[in-house]
Formats: C-alpha cells, structure tokens, sequence
C-alpha cells in the first residue's frame, strides 16, 4: 500500500449526494480477475452516454477541473461491498475523497488501498463545494498527521478524524494483513480455549 | 450486565483488543463468490500465505452466472474465465465449492441458510453487502471488501471496531397482503438510506416475532440499504424448526447443546441500545419505490411526494416521473423476482397464489429467478412451474441474474422493471433502465397488468 502523509491539490467537485458503487464502478466492469486497470471505467455512465462519447455536463468531463482530491456529497460510497469502486477511484488517480458522510463498506475499503476518506462537516462540504466548483485552481491541503484539511487563500481549515491504527496504517504503508500475521498465536489458542457446542465440527 | 444479542455475539468472538484501535474479531464462516474473491487469492500467492482454515469457507457461482442453459460452457469468455478462476483456486485451496450445475449451487445467501451452514451465534462474512441476510438467524453477518476477503483467508480474522446497537421495533399484526418487503422498505422511507451507517440493527417486535425464516431473511438482507453492516433478529423457536434437520445443522447431542446455546443468545431484558425506533404494522402497506435509492419508497396507493433537493430531482428525472403523480397506473415492460432478497420458495409461492389461472399482460416480459438449485426443484415439485407456464411468466436457472445485470439478464434503456431485488440505483439492471421496487405480490399484480397495481384495492 502506498503511503499517504499530505496531499496538495486542485480537486473535483461532484455534487451528488449517495453516489453508489454502481455509480462509481457499474456491475459489467466486474468481471475481471486482476484489480488493475477499473479507472478508464470510473464513473462510466455519468461520463459516456450509451455509445461511449463523452457526457460534457458531467464534471470528470469538464477540463477546468483537476487533481486528485474528490469532493462529493453526503451517503458518498453507499450500496455494495465492491472494493473495485475504490480500485477505480485510486486507478483514476484520486488520493483523498471529501465527503459529510461515507458509508461504512466503502470507507473501510478506501481506507485498506490508501484512498483516505475525509469526513467533514455539512456546513464546510457546501462551502468548499461552491468554492472549488467557483475557482477551479484553488488548492486543496489534506493533512494526514494533524488531521486537517484546508483550502488556500481562505480561512476554510476543519479537523477530521480517523482511527489511530488506521492511520499509522496509512502514514507508513502498512496493511491489516502483516499484522493479523503476527497475531497468528493468539488466534489459535482462541481457536483452542472456545467451547461453544456449534463450533469445531 | 444486559446484553444485547449483538453484544453477547460479538463478545465470544473477540481474539483480542489493540490499545486505542479496533479489536480482531474471529469469524466462523467465510462464504465467497467469483466476484470478489479472485484478487484476494492473487494477493495470498503473491505474498506466498497459505489459506489459514479452508474448512470453514464455502464457495458458491452466482453473480456472474447465466440463467439459461446452465449445463453449456459459459459463453460470455470474461465470466467464463471468473468462474473457472473460482474452480481452480477453490481446488488449490482445499475449499469446498457449490460450481454451477451443482446440486447445491445458487445464490450464497439463499443457499448457506438452506444447507444449514447458516446458524445463530455465529460470525459470517461474504464479499457481498447482503451478506446482512443471515443475521435473520441471530448471527453477526455482514459483507466484506477484497482486502478483508484476504484477511480472513490469511486469519480466519479481521481488524474491526465495534459498531453501534440499534433497535427497530415494529409492533402489532401486519395487513393482508403487506409482506415482509413491504416491511424493509417501510422502515428504510421512513428513516433514510443512512440511519444504520456505523451500526448493527436488531428488528424486534410482534411482526418479526410472526414472520417466518424467509420472511426475517428479506428484511436482514437490505438493513445494509439503510446503511447498517447488519441485521439481526433474536433466534427463537421458529429459527430452530428452520434449522433442523439441514444438511450442515448440528445432529444429535450436539444438537441439543446448540439448542441451550441458542437459546441464550436474546437481548436481556433491560439491555440498552445506542437508538431505537418504534412503529406500528398497522401503519405499513403495500410498498413502491419511485426514485433511485432504496428509501424513495411510498405506499403503493399513494403519490410521489414533492420536495426541493437537487438529488432528489435528479433522481425523478432519472426515472422520467413527476412529483405529485400516483404511481399505480404507470406503464411497466418488465418484472424480475428473484434476487437475494426474494427468490426463496415462499416468494413463489406467493407469486403462484396470485397468477394462478391468470395470463400476463402482452407487453411485459417477467423473468422468475429462482435463489438455488433446492428452490427451483422445490417449484416443480409443488407444481408451481406449471402455473407460471400457464400464466406466461419464464421460469429461469438460478443465480443473482437481473439483480445486479452481470449476466445476460439485462433490462433495456429506458424501460421500467417492476423488481423484488434491493437496489433501483441508476442502471443497476443494465444501463438506463429503471428500476422500481416492490414485494413478490406487487411484482407479480404488475406482470399482470401490465401497470403498477393498487394492490390494496384487490385485497379489501
């Protein structure tokens, strides 16, 4: 997993509340075996129309928006458990989403690629919505270790917050993984100690 | 110390607490399908670990398989090479597999609780969101992402912090005709697409205390659209009738200290839960979405509502309806039953009731895609195959079909699908259809019809 410290960005407006994950990355993309490649594909019916020409209205289509920040409404990632909506998002080249509200699958799949979700409050999304989608160049600043974004030239700073494992987690590239590994004793010695009657048979 | 049922489950599965950060939860059983497992099978041969405890994951074909013709190669050569990706990791690992054509196969969460594999006091994961369904038993189930897929092959565990408890209640009887769809998809109009997020939800009350296994099963399995992990409801006699007997239930003695397990598994009393709502069956009707999440859903005798939101008018332009127009009366071309949420036998059992000695409307096409092998074989033996023959209704092979459209089981641009599955997201059922919500008795007074039906008009 690739590490995530700080982000300085131009980022993309999309304001759209309870974007799904068939939204994000639709079913018909699924059928592949590798994790590779699902960005060309992200968000593929709100970009193409059905014969795969460019929707000008939505705004991955619009060329004064860029970087690789995601602002998007509230419920943002609700509906199926796909890691490949998160896979899109990373492949595409996001780094950070900013939404009010994720929800819980997606949130934890961002969080396993180092796609960092950063909850904020609905009062500051609507400001920087309307600022970014205003002034297109504006940077954006995620910053991983005080846990703070901030936009430039304005006073816009709000703290987010994030579980502190998953954030060491982040910061150095780690995964769940390596670390479930090394607690490969205590496993099984739970495994050995249950004795409820429906297990182990 | 009160316990809720959630409580007592999560705590017998805790292997241990990191300071300041999640716990690792033990996890019983690790359902997988070929959607979401074959990166997590790469990552373990990249890594060079081993699959921790084969014994206890099934696998299953269902989101990529065809409804036709099942005993013929795969034709579409990307779900072929999936489903064949599923096989030979499955052989790899030792890991037993339900392929298609077998006699077990279908769709996981219809055919784990139909084995027996399904039972309370469990912890269950599948890289599904609908995982939610078997919490119908009083297990903790809940769907997964392909990393988490991967740490419990390597584990047999994973790194979680422990969701919330809610509670919804729902007390009194139900109407004639209101089924537990119509149920799922009251709560969820009335409390919203995100109330659950962070939380585990136990149903309680008269209403799920009388409704059967199937029926518990349909509301599980879309607490996730309401944004919890999962659902659970308390195990009670009418779970340990379901699970008797199955093929994976506990046998003999063990059987009967399952049972005094269970059975101590309930809510105390005086437990306390983090919210908690209250309604009243005789408040629920017949339900219809109109819009394109689940909780745009109204009474099916009532009118789309009138509120000023930008996602909320997109999602009525999406759809090609007004505020303020009465749903029945809408013109409809297709209906789907089938899905994790409604392709159990009860399903078509209603749906048979209802056709029977009645024919189709010309125009609409309806598929019915039963959940697994046990239940379409369960359709002919009571004789129901024929009804839906005679009424003009396409019985198909199982599988997750129209539900999510990976398959062939597309719904065209711009047509309407009158659908008992879960989600009636933009193209969720082939790009640009329009996906409208509803029980197994709607769907099936639709086909009928040819329009969405007041049903309630036919049931007073």
């Amino acid at each position: 997993m690739e590490k995530f410290i700080t982000l300085n960005s131009r980022a993309i407006p999309l304001d759209i509340e309870n974007v799904d994950t068939d939204q994000i990355i639709p079913a018909r993309f699924l059928k592949t075996t590798s994790r590779e490649g699902f960005g060309k594909n992200l968000f593929r019916d709100w970009r193409c129309d059905k014969n795969g020409s460019e929707q000008s209205d939505f705004v991955l289509n619009d060329k004064r928006y860029s970087g690789s920040v995601l602002i998007a409404g509230d419920n943002f990632g609700c509906g199926s458990s796909r890691e490949h909506a998160a896979w899109a998002l990373s492949d595409y080249g996001f780094k950070a989403i900013v939404s009010s509200f994720f929800a819980d699958i997606f949130k934890g799949n961002a969080l396993n690629n180092g796609l960092l979700p950063v909850q904020v409050s609905p009062d500051f999304l609507k400001k920087i919505m309307k600022l970014i989608s205003e002034k297109p160049a504006t940077l954006v600043r995620v910053d991983l270790d005080s846990q703070t974004i901030s936009i430039e030239n304005s006073k816009l700073k709000e703290s987010f917050e994030i579980d502190t494992y998953k954030k060491t987690c982040m910061i150095n590239g780690y995964d769940d993984i390596d670390f479930l590994l090394s607690k490969k004793d205590k496993i099984e010695h739970f495994e050995n100690q249950r004795k409820l009657p429906h297990v182990n048979g | 110390m009160s316990k809720t049922l959630f409580e007592k489950v999560w705590e017998a599965h805790v292997v241990d607490t990191i300071e300041d950060g999640p716990q690792i939860l033990y996890i019983d059983k690790h359902l997988i399908h070929e959607v979401t497992s074959p990166q997590a099978f790469q990552e373990l041969e990249k890594r060079n670990i081993p699959v921790f405890r084969p014994e206890e994951i099934v696998a299953t074909a269902d989101h990529n398989t065809p409804t036709v013709d099942q005993h013929l190669p795969v034709k579409d050569e990307l779900s072929r090479k999936q489903l064949a990706q599923l096989s030979e990791n499955c052989k790899k690992n030792n890991i037993k597999l339900y392929e298609l054509g077998h006699k077990y196969n279908g769709i996981v969460h219809v055919i784990a609780p139909e084995l027996g594999i399904t039972q309370p006091g469990m912890t269950i994961v599948c890289g599904d969101s609908h995982t939610s369904t078997h919490g119908a038993f009083g297990s903790i189930a809940f769907g997964i992402g392909t990393s988490q897929v991967t740490q419990v092959f390597a584990s047999q565990c994973l790194l979680l912090t422990k969701p919330k408890s809610m509670r919804i209640k729902v007390n009194g009887t139900l109407k004639n005709g209101v089924l537990p769809k119509d149920v799922i998809l009251y709560i969820i109009s009335k409390l919203g697409t995100n109330v659950g997020t962070g939380y585990f939800c136990e149903y309680a009350g008269k209403v799920f205390e009388n409704m059967s296994m199937e029926g518990r099963m349909t509301v599980c399995n879309m607490s996730i659209e309401m944004g919890a992990r999962g659902g659970m409801i308390a195990p009670d006699q009418t779970t340990f009738e379901y699970i008797k007997g199955k093929k994976f239930a506990p046998k003999a003695e063990k059987w009967k200290s399952s049972l005094e397990y269970w059975k101590t598994l309930p809510s105390d009393k005086d437990a306390i839960f983090d919210k908690e709502f209250i309604f009243d069956a005789e408040d629920i009707d017949p339900m219809i979405t109109f819009g394109t999440n689940p909780g745009m859903s109204i009474k099916v005798g009532q009118k789309i509502p009138d509120k000023k939101d930008a996602s909320f008018e997109k999602s009525l332009k999406y759809m090609n309806f007004q505020k303020g127009e009465a749903m029945a009366g809408k013109p409809i071309n297709y209906v789907f039953i089938g899905s994790c949420t409604n392709s159990r036998i009860e399903d078509f059992r209603v749906v048979a009731h209802y056709v029977k000695g009645k024919q189709k409307a010309k125009n609409v096409t309806a598929w019915l895609v039963p959940g697994s092998r046990q239940v379409e074989n369960q359709i002919e033996k009571e004789g129901l195959k024929d009804i839906f023959q005679m009424a003009g209704f396409e019985l198909r092979q199982p599988g997750c079909s129209a539900c999510l459209a990976m398959n062939d089981d597309k719904i065209p641009e711009d047509e309407y699908c009158v659908s008992t599955s879960n989600r009636n997201f933009e193209g969720r059922q082939g790009q640009g259809s329009r996906t409208i919500l509803a029980s197994p008795l709607v769907a099936a007074a639709a086909a009928i019809e040819g329009k969405i039906v007041d049903i309630t008009k036919q049931l007073n």
